[in-house]
């Protein structure tokens, strides 16, 4: 092993997801992603919708490719999730869509499924396709380190894989976890399923802190599941978060908005949201 | 495959899970260790595996049947005569005795017909724990009586109204529930299915069912049997059966459910017509689409409604060391009728597909050979379901 190369192989390869953290950065801001489910209600809807993330200043977008058994989400992405398949969400339909956003935009696009749909193909040809039309990095919530060696090995090459951790994952843990990750490391804010809103915890707030002392900047901590309000960014941010993660409350405005207004109220959410990124000051 | 360190039967099993539950498979792990081989652990289970649910169950050989059938002998494992109908308490009495030293104070399990969902609520009224039971609204509606005496029991039931609302939507929504409230919170998982280390402790826990067929029949014949035969959904039952006796010369068959036949699409074989896949924690066979969406399934008999199979099935068929095999709707209500009849013994209707099996498994043996049968449950519940479709087909 060249131990030498590396780093400069790595600059030079970048992926889209560390770039745009390191703009953030000089920037002083932190990254607002958002989650929208593909297909959900329909593609032409999606597409509004990102154009909609777009332009409210949104810094990466995870698309949701829908499962019929998604145990890590909530009511929202469940039932998400039964509209996209039964509205006829595939695979070749997704990353023609993908292709298409790709078109429009430069936002660097992470693919949240579970690991049944990428094991099913095959994880390096599911992978190199996903690549191709546009998808910069993945998050498999069904998906331990323990039994990522091959999924790890087929994404090794420029495509970042987001692992998650959750307020009771060990220290060690962490350390093997945060090793494995690349784009930014995934935390889970509350003992739950997606989209599920309660109060602020404390131990969320001890957990970014904790994290964030551990892995020394090494890598971007997002936190995610049920952040849905500006004051959740503001609050979440406040204490260490590098990003922010908004899913339901997206799908929630889309299943109330009529389609020919999506694209501007999702503009203006996300732009509510993203204010609450910029000049941050943490504590 | 005494203990799978890694969690995996050959490329089977593993965990493929949420990281909110890491570390309570993990403590999970650690007290099934340290439970297991303990002493007053094993004394208290086996008193309540005797004194409360009935064990040992008989082996019994089945006469007429077998007179009826010509070939070998058929032998009947009495599960059916256990507390609750079936041998489902085998596990829960285990599963809630483990909870009990863990200090849980809460239980929750998934249900598909009802019957492990009974059998928890037994097993906690007994043990004095509180118990919350998810269940598909569908199987809520086909299996209402289970529902009422699952309450009685002192069980909250929680229809599940999400999915195609049967036992797969069930154990999505408990490991919802499970990693909500991952803190105080034991799952009872009523299959030998689900991440490590659920496939290997619920296949202990029903080993009893083997170890006794062993210890039966060499008092009554003096050696191994020459074939073991159960039916297989999860295949919890099955692999209580098998697992002592993998070691031994007996050729051993799983069945499944062929539902309407294998090319009908309405079936739950998964051994014999899935590919492989992960679900519900495991990497195992699945019925899934193109695409690996998992796909809905099709059994005359609700407990063998189940689009995955626990992972040392998945093992067993790939090693070649256990034949898998599966039996239609009309071939399962001829064995349950022809087993009625002959013995007086009404067979739950997931058992009767083994015993459909055993009837062509029999002829091709000798009349000095023997075959043991597991019957894993009686079948009061199923006979509305049996007269039913009499009526739908024999006009």
């Amino acid at each position: 092993m060249d131990s030498a190369k590396k780093p400069t192989l790595q600059s030079k390869q970048m992926s889209r997801i560390k770039e745009k953290f390191a703009e953030l950065e000089e920037k002083n801001q932190k990254a607002l992603i958002a989650y929208i489910m593909a297909g959900f209600p329909n593609e032409k809807t999606t597409l509004l919708a990102v154009k909609g993330l777009v332009k409210g200043g949104v810094d990466i977008i995870e698309l949701g490719f829908p499962f019929s058994d998604p145990i890590a989400d909530g009511p929202v992405i469940q039932n998400a999730s039964v509209i996209s398949l039964e509205g006829g969400t595939k695979l070749t339909n997704f990353f023609v869509l993908v292709k298409k956003i790709r078109a429009i935009t430069d936002t660097p696009l992470v693919l949240m499924t579970y690991t049944n749909i990428l094991y099913n193909k095959g994880y390096q040809k599911f992978i190199a396709e996903a690549k191709k039309a546009g998808i910069d990095g993945f998050i498999l919530p069904d998906m331990l380190i323990e039994e990522a060696s091959e999924y790890l090995k087929s994404a090794k090459k420029n495509t970042d894989t987001i692992f998650l951790i959750s307020p009771n994952t060990s220290k060690t843990r962490i350390e093997k976890i945060a090793n494995a990750t690349t784009g930014f490391l995934y935390l889970v804010a509350v003992y739950g399923t997606t989209g599920v809103k309660t109060e602020i915890k404390n131990y969320t707030l001890k957990a970014i802190k904790e994290v964030k002392k551990q892995t020394k900047g090494k890598i971007p901590i997002g936190v995610g599941f049920g952040v849905s309000t500006p004051s959740d960014v503001k609050k979440y941010i406040s204490v260490g978060a590098d990003a922010v993660i908004i899913g339901s409350a997206f799908l929630k405005l889309i299943e109330k908005t009529p389609q020919n207004q999506i694209e501007k109220k999702i503009e203006l959410f996300a732009r509510s949201l993203k204010k609450e990124t910029l000049n941050v000051i943490q504590k | 495959m005494r203990y799978p360190k890694d969690g995996r039967f050959g490329e089977f099993g593993g965990k493929y899970i949420p990281e909110t539950l890491v570390p309570a498979v993990q403590e999970l792990e650690e007290n099934y260790l340290k439970f297991k081989n303990d002493k007053k652990f094993k004394k208290e289970l086996d008193y309540y595996l005797k004194q409360y649910a009935g064990r040992p169950t008989p082996l019994y050989f089945a006469k007429n049947l077998s007179e009826k059938i010509g070939g070998a002998k058929i032998y009947l494992k009495r599960e059916d005569l256990l507390h609750g109908g079936a041998h489902k308490i085998n596990n829960t009495l285990g599963q809630a005795l483990l909870a009990k030293k863990m200090n849980k104070k809460r239980i929750i399990a998934e249900t598909g017909a009802g019957q492990h969902g009974v059998a928890t609520a037994m097993a906690c009224a007994a043990l004095g724990l509180k118990v919350e039971v998810y269940m598909g609204y569908k199987d809520t509606i086909r299996q209402k009586l289970n529902v009422f005496r699952m309450n009685m029991l002192g069980a909250k039931v929680h229809p599940v109204k999400s999915g195609s609302q049967t036992l797969k939507d069930a154990i999505n929504e408990a490991i919802r529930d499970w990693i909500t409230n991952v803190e105080n919170t034991y799952y009872l998982l009523g299959s030998a299915v689900g991440p490590h280390p659920y496939p290997v402790m619920v296949r202990d826990f029903q080993s009893v069912i083997g170890e006794e067929i062993k210890s039966q029949f060499k008092k009554l014949e003096n050696k191994t049997p020459d074939c073991v035969i159960a039916c297989v959904g999860g295949g919890s039952n099955a692999i209580g059966t098998f697992y002592p006796l993998v070691d031994t010369s007996a050729e051993i068959i799983g069945v499944e459910a062929a539902g309407k036949g294998l090319k009908s699409g309405f079936h739950s074989a998964t051994l014999s017509a899935g590919r492989k896949g992960v679900l519900h924690g495991m990497m195992t066979y699945l019925l899934q689409d193109k695409e690996g969406q998992i796909t809905e399934t099709y059994s005359i008999s609700a407990g063998l409604d189940y689009p995955g199979v626990g992972p040392e099935h998945a093992f067993l068929k790939d090693s070649k060391r256990v034949k898998y095999h599966s039996a239609t709707d009309s071939e399962v209500i001829d064995a349950f009728l022809l087993l009625t009849r002959t013995e007086g013994i009404i067979p739950a209707l997931e058992s009767a597909h083994a015993i459909a099996d055993a009837l062509k498994v029999a002829k091709k043996h000798k009349p000095s050979e023997s075959i043991v049968v597991t019957l894993s449950g009686r079948g009061d519940k199923d006979v509305e379901e049996v007269q039913n479709y009499l009526d739908r087909n024999t006009k």
